[in-house]
């Protein structure tokens, strides 16, 4: 189909951005890399007024590195974040779940700003930001706020994004000494939303895995992470890890794949998970699926 | 009318297989739609229109997108090429002649896609190309016909001969 008539600016800066974003209110909706509010536009499922395009304001992409933390702008595409040496380098989790994003000419657009702010359940990035402990950064009208992921992924396409406000960058603490991560996510074919998908990082000693942080996606309304999961495989119990999904996770219910299907999925998937990270085996996958 | 500044319509100026080109576009309009109805570049194929079929691939800056998922007024300052401009110059001849070779279409609705997606992961230096990573590649373009065991005999077969050709066939036939 084609979308609807509607009215597109694409400002120069991120001040023109918000001024405009305030000047029309719930009217304007922020177009980052629009892989997926183009569709909705052209399936007429979004019928907003004015578009206000971020893609001609060069601050908002990049990737840096300052006192022990990465940023990375929101219009960075999601090529770029998972091929930067620096992400590669020091978020290797970010690299790893490239692949499992869409399809080459989809992550040559989309942006991590986009993805984030979207909060779709089933996508990579936000349980990425949630299990590295990310802080999203975000900009309204004169006043930016940090908000922890933890707090920021609120439900169904839902942030704690308010009216006006758009994400400006997502900050990643660098792992320190000893940090480990995992990536694993199950999809019907390449590309395809996550069935179940978890994103993990912690620490490993001599003495087993701690603080871990697992960020399960497709299996709720949200990210999730998975305390109580991850409380039982530090104390070495990845059985008990494995049956406190039940509590934890809230997995959709369709005719394709049962909710109790996702729940069988997600703790094959902590399994390997944390067996990986726990042995130390832990690289980056270029393989999908299984 | 500036594009900082809404409208319902916006001038575009962008490269457009080499040639320089102008357009005013409504905003609604897709890239691919512009490409086919202003220029009469109807090889970029429109399927699904929401991102997911492929067949409307095209390269921007280089780089493969879904024309359907990009605005026309988002094509300014760009440089766009369709199959229409990489066949043309000549620059996949070899990738064209394996797709020939290998009977790698049948109806040829989703070949311009595969040919651009092709010629992305072709010149992509760091781009490993295994069938393995040639399925991952093309993972985005449905076909509907072949089944996609010949297109991915092609695009192996494009990638050893480049790789162990004597020349590189590719910039030999650019020149």
């Amino acid at each position: 189909m084609k979308a609807p008539d509607f009215a597109y600016a694409r400002p120069a800066s991120l001040d023109a951005a918000l001024a405009l974003l305030a000047e029309h209110g719930e009217d304007a909706v922020p177009l980052a890399g629009g892989q997926s509010l183009v569709t909705a536009l052209n399936m007429r499922l979004s019928a907003p007024g004015l578009l206000v395009d971020l893609n001609a304001i060069p601050e908002l992409a990049g990737v840096s590195e300052d006192e022990g933390v990465v940023r990375i702008g929101a219009m960075t595409r999601h090529r770029d974040v998972g091929t930067a040496a620096l992400v590669r380098e020091r978020l290797p989790l970010l690299a790893a779940a490239l692949p499992h994003i869409a399809h080459p000419a989809i992550r040559n657009r989309g942006t991590i700003g986009g993805s984030v702010a979207l909060a779709d359940p089933a996508t990579e990035w936000p349980a990425c930001c949630l299990a590295a402990g990310a802080t999203i950064v975000v900009r309204g009208p004169g006043t930016e706020r940090r908000i922890a992921a933890d707090a920021f992924f609120l439900g169904l396409y839902t942030t704690a994004l308010e009216p006006g406000e758009i994400v400006t960058a997502i900050e990643f603490p660098v792992p320190g000494d000893g940090a480990v991560w995992g990536f694993e996510e199950l999809s019907r074919r390449h590309g395809d939303y996550a069935l179940v998908g978890l994103a993990a990082t912690g620490r490993r000693s001599a003495v087993g895995l701690s603080d871990l942080r697992l960020a399960f996606f497709g299996v709720a309304d949200r990210p999730v992470l998975a305390r109580a999961a991850a409380a039982a495989i530090e104390a070495g119990d990845l059985t008990g890890a494995q049956a406190a999904l039940a509590d934890e996770l809230d997995p959709p219910d369709d005719p394709a794949t049962r909710a109790a299907t996702r729940l069988h999925l997600a703790r094959v998937v902590l399994g390997r998970v944390a067996g990986r990270m726990r042995d130390g085996t832990v690289k980056e996958e270029t393989s999908h699926g299984a | 009318m500036a594009p900082e500044s809404p409208d319902r319509a916006h001038a575009v100026a962008f490269t457009l297989n080499g040639e320089a080109v102008r357009a005013h576009v409504p905003a609604r309009m897709h890239l691919g739609d512009l490409l086919r109805e202003s220029f009469g570049l109807t090889g970029v194929h429109l399927g699904c229109e929401h991102g997911v079929c492929g067949a409307c691939t095209i390269l921007v800056d280089g780089r493969a997108v879904r024309a359907c998922l990009m605005l026309g007024v988002q094509a300014d300052g760009a440089t766009v090429e369709t199959v229409e401009g990489l066949t043309e110059s000549g620059r996949i001849r070899d990738l064209q002649d394996a797709f020939h070779t290998r009977n790698a279409l049948q109806c040829g609705y989703c070949t311009p896609g595969m040919l651009v997606t092709a010629t992305e992961l072709l010149n992509d230096a760091d781009a490993a190309t295994s069938r393995e990573e040639i399925r991952a590649a093309i993972a985005g373009n449905y076909c509907r016909c072949t089944g996609y065991h010949a297109i991915v005999d092609a695009i192996a077969a494009t990638a050893e001969a480049r790789r162990d050709g004597p020349k590189n066939s590719r910039r030999e036939a650019a020149e």
